[in-house]
């Protein structure tokens, strides 16, 4: 079963260099313990494009979908037996990003 | 056997062997959709079956291997539909490493899943009255006053949730044991309150029928359980409530204060039962176990119906109680409850004084005004007496107890 753990921010600055060792620990943890599928930190949401390309012409607009207080700044794709294992990685993860982190299952995972 | 006979067996095992049902069948087929309305159709074939066939030898049998008939049936159809994921779901158990002990049982692993946290509090009611408490969903839709629909989604969207998501059906790890049963003790006591004091103006003021059901709940979590401080003293408390519900409303259906009631309509059994426990858990006090927030209301609890007359009541012993949970939950709402005890102690002046420091947190709280005007009138002040009783009756939902506030401030000269 895999999880998307997203990191959300409402501050502009990137992790400091604390963070980023921690969040470097919690990583070499999922992957010795086989938690690992994937983790990346995002540029600002000012950095984004958003392309519709439904009616057959692609549509570019500056910036992203949703404005917001609150937005992505990373994500992790943990995998793990079940919903309360995924919650303890999570919560650590958010221990060590210092940031709140949401947990969604991928369908069928 | 008479219809009636049959219709009061029937009733029984439902109360019975619902939960275990419900509770075999989500494990043996990994989900709770399946598992609910085997259930609910094994329960219906009861009801067309028993008075003609005669209610079986072993009820919780025959449902059992019924609703495991319908539940294969069930399966069988939908995995036709070319979903062979369903089967493979089938297989799907949870830790075999899992250790057999005292509370191995299905039917708490249901509990525990249902009153999950990643679940909103208003789900896990909702589901634990469904699926372990055997409530249908219109009744539970009128305990909360939501639309059947609405109460329906509910259920749905979290029973999706939990498989979408893979909630495990599991009792949690003794690590994690504590935290978890805080929570199934939260959702019990939101739905014993719920009756006991029905927050809506739409609604009987009292709800037997949930008081009487997240007992029930207490007694099925404290067989799993019996070492459990927490789950003992919440049982207690209920019980200690519960046994006061008849003398607490009025012919008139007023709510009747607690030094204005008629002891001798109190429950006498139900006082026994809720005494016995909390001297156990006094005694496992005595021996070192640090008294939980359930643990220390039954004891005040404890205290009130000692008391054969409210004269009688040893008010230093609740103060002291209340000065424990104090401690252990620094709330407004004990504050103010503390101040009430602190009053028949120390006298009005003392407690007044007390109160009044919880303005800025309680200013929206019906209690809060009540018990000023209370003391206020116990004081002399009837004109500041009478402004907190009808700022109390503004905010106050409960139609039993606005009724019995208006009367207080009727009688004020």
């Amino acid at each position: 079963m895999q999880y998307l753990v997203s990191v959300i921010d409402d501050r502009t600055a990137s992790a400091t260099p604390d963070e980023m060792s921690a969040i470097n620990a919690f990583n070499d943890r999922l992957v010795a313990e086989g938690h690992w599928v994937f983790a990346g930190g995002l540029a600002s949401p000012g950095t984004a494009t958003v392309i519709d390309n439904r009616g057959g012409e692609a549509m570019l607009t500056d910036g992203p979908f949703l404005e917001s207080k609150e937005y992505l700044a990373g994500l992790w794709i943990i995998r793990a037996p079940d919903l309360d294992v995924a919650l303890k990685l999570a919560a650590e993860g958010s221990k060590a990003c210092n940031r709140k982190v949401e947990v969604r299952p991928f369908l069928g995972g | 056997m008479t219809v009636a006979g049959v219709r009061e067996a029937i009733t029984r095992a439902h109360h019975e062997e619902w939960s275990r049902v419900v509770a075999a069948l989500a494990r043996r087929f990994g989900d709770l959709d399946v598992a609910e309305e085997a259930a609910a159709e094994a329960f219906a074939a009861a009801v067309e079956r028993w008075p003609a066939d005669g209610v079986p030898p072993s009820p919780g049998a025959w449902l059992a291997t019924t609703a495991g008939r319908k539940a294969i049936d069930r399966v069988r159809r939908e995995s036709k539909r070319a979903d062979k994921q369903k089967e493979a779901q089938l297989l799907y158990d949870d830790d075999p490493a899992e250790p057999l002990g005292a509370i191995d049982d299905d039917r708490l692993r249901l509990i525990f899943t249902c009153c999950h946290p990643a679940l909103a509090m208003e789900s896990r009611v909702a589901l634990t009255l469904r699926l372990v408490g055997g409530l249908t969903v219109a009744q539970i839709a009128r305990a909360f006053l939501v639309r059947e629909t609405a109460m329906g989604q509910r259920i749905t969207r979290a029973k999706a949730k939990i498989k979408a998501a893979r909630i495990p059906y599991r009792v949690p790890s003794a690590e994690d044991l504590p935290a978890r049963v805080s929570g199934v003790l939260a959702v019990l006591f939101l739905v014993f309150n719920e009756g006991y004091l029905a927050t809506g103006p739409d609604t009987d003021p009292v709800r037997p029928d949930l008081t009487a059901e997240a007992i029930r709940l207490g007694r099925l979590l404290r067989t799993f359980m019996p070492e459990d401080g927490e789950v003992a003293g919440l049982l207690a408390l209920m019980l200690l409530t519960e046994a006061r519900r008849t003398a607490r409303v009025s012919a008139g259906g007023e709510l009747v204060a607690l030094d204005e009631q008629d002891r001798g309509a109190w429950d006498a059994a139900l006082i026994a039962e809720g005494h016995q426990l909390v001297r156990e858990r006094l005694a496992a006090a005595a021996a070192g176990a640090a008294p939980g927030r359930y643990q220390i209301l039954a004891a005040i609890n404890a205290v009130h119906t000692s008391a054969r007359d409210v004269r009688d009541t040893d008010w230093s012993q609740v103060v002291a109680l209340y000065d424990q949970l104090v401690r252990l939950d620094p709330s407004p709402v004990v504050a103010l409850n503390r101040a009430i005890a602190v009053a028949e102690l120390d006298g009005p002046e003392v407690a007044l004084a007390a109160v009044n420091r919880l303005e800025p947190e309680l200013a929206g709280y019906h209690a809060y005004h009540a018990t000023r005007a209370d003391l206020l009138r116990r004081l002399g002040r009837g004109r500041e007496s009478r402004a907190a009783y009808d700022r109390a009756i503004e905010l106050a939902g409960n139609t039993a107890e606005t009724a019995a506030l208006t009367r207080r401030r009727d009688r004020l000269r």
